[in-house]
């Protein structure tokens, strides 16, 4: 049983599970969109005061910023009670790939490459993940959602914006994965 | 207590991202390279799910757990706004190995270095408020 719970859970479960989570949200009349909590974040630090587009009842989302806390809750009780040490098992193309980039295999969920403390405190490797965080943050406001907004649930209601936006997801997740990184990495 | 549901709900997605290793940058990298089926499926069941549940409470006109009919908000139609912001949005995505969720969800999982992307996420949030009238929609 315990090795059934901290093997990787299988994406047709995954699935599922994240399935169930946008339909319990909207059953509790809120909707599943994650990144707007960045917004929300903004406007409850008080800059609706300058811009107007963090004017508004941001307290209205506090649901939201809930469901946060409890998204890094559930991280931590993932790594302190259900997690194994087997290494992550993914495509070994993708292995290939990416040791010609200087990324060495999985050791654990995250290439020590990117997040270790060695690589967060050299100048290229803080602005990787600066640039990165950036990006997502800006283009997820101007596309009106992320992945949870856009791929799952605006693909569910089958609305043509989420899928132009999701297309959009891809020609960046490409141009960066071919074209950028051999230039960076 | 009426905010409990929405914290269970939150570590219940917490869970399932970690254990899933969506929140995995190598995962991100399989999937962007076409070259595993897991994300894929992932978010291919989800989608698929969702289609047939978001059919049936729109067919049955289902009410939430205030009584409330369940409404779906038909995006503002545009093309430009979503494909520039989408593209915008998948190079960041492929660069940190992960959206706005993934971002926390690592963080509670002792990725702490995550916080700078979360952080700068945040300030690219603000820029693009800033910017909003100047971007073409």
């Amino acid at each position: 049983m315990r090795e059934f719970i901290t093997q990787t859970w299988s994406w047709w479960f995954s699935g599922t599970m994240i399935a169930a989570i946008m339909f319990f949200l909207l059953y509790f009349g809120q909707s599943f969109g994650f990144s707007a909590n960045l917004r929300t974040i903004c406007a409850a630090a008080g800059l609706g005061k300058k811009t107007k587009f963090f004017d508004f009842n941001w307290k209205a989302q506090t649901w939201n910023l809930v469901f946060l806390v409890g998204a890094i809750v559930g991280g931590f009780i993932a790594k302190q009670f259900l997690s194994s040490d087997v290494p992550l098992e993914i495509s070994q193309a993708t292995i290939n790939d990416l040791s010609k980039l200087g990324i060495a295999a999985p050791s654990g969920l995250q290439p020590a490459e990117l997040f270790s403390l060695d690589a967060i405190l050299s100048i290229k490797g803080f602005l990787v993940l600066a640039l990165g965080g950036l990006l997502v943050g800006f283009g997820s406001r101007y596309a009106g959602g992320c992945t949870s907004g856009h791929a799952i649930s605006g693909l569910s209601d089958l609305q043509v914006p989420s899928l132009i936006a999701v297309v959009g997801f891809f020609i960046g997740g490409l141009i960066m994965t071919f074209f950028i990184f051999p230039l960076i990495f | 207590m009426k905010f409990i549901k929405f914290l269970l709900l939150g570590i219940a997605f917490g869970i399932v991202m970690a254990k899933s290793e969506a929140i995995s940058w190598f995962r991100i990298q399989e999937m962007f390279r076409f070259q595993a089926f897991h994300m894929y499926g992932i978010i291919g069941t989800a989608v698929m799910l969702g289609v047939i549940g978001v059919a049936l409470v729109k067919k049955f006109k289902i009410r939430d757990f205030h009584g409330n009919p369940i409404l779906f908000h038909p995006k503002e139609k545009s093309i430009t706004r979503y494909l520039v912001g989408g593209t915008i949005f998948g190079l960041g995505w492929a660069l940190s190995g992960a959206c706005p969720g993934p971002m926390v969800v690592n963080i509670g999982y002792g990725f702490l270095s995550m916080g700078i992307v979360l952080l700068f996420a945040i300030v690219g949030t603000y820029l693009y408020g800033v910017l909003k009238e100047k971007l073409p929609h």
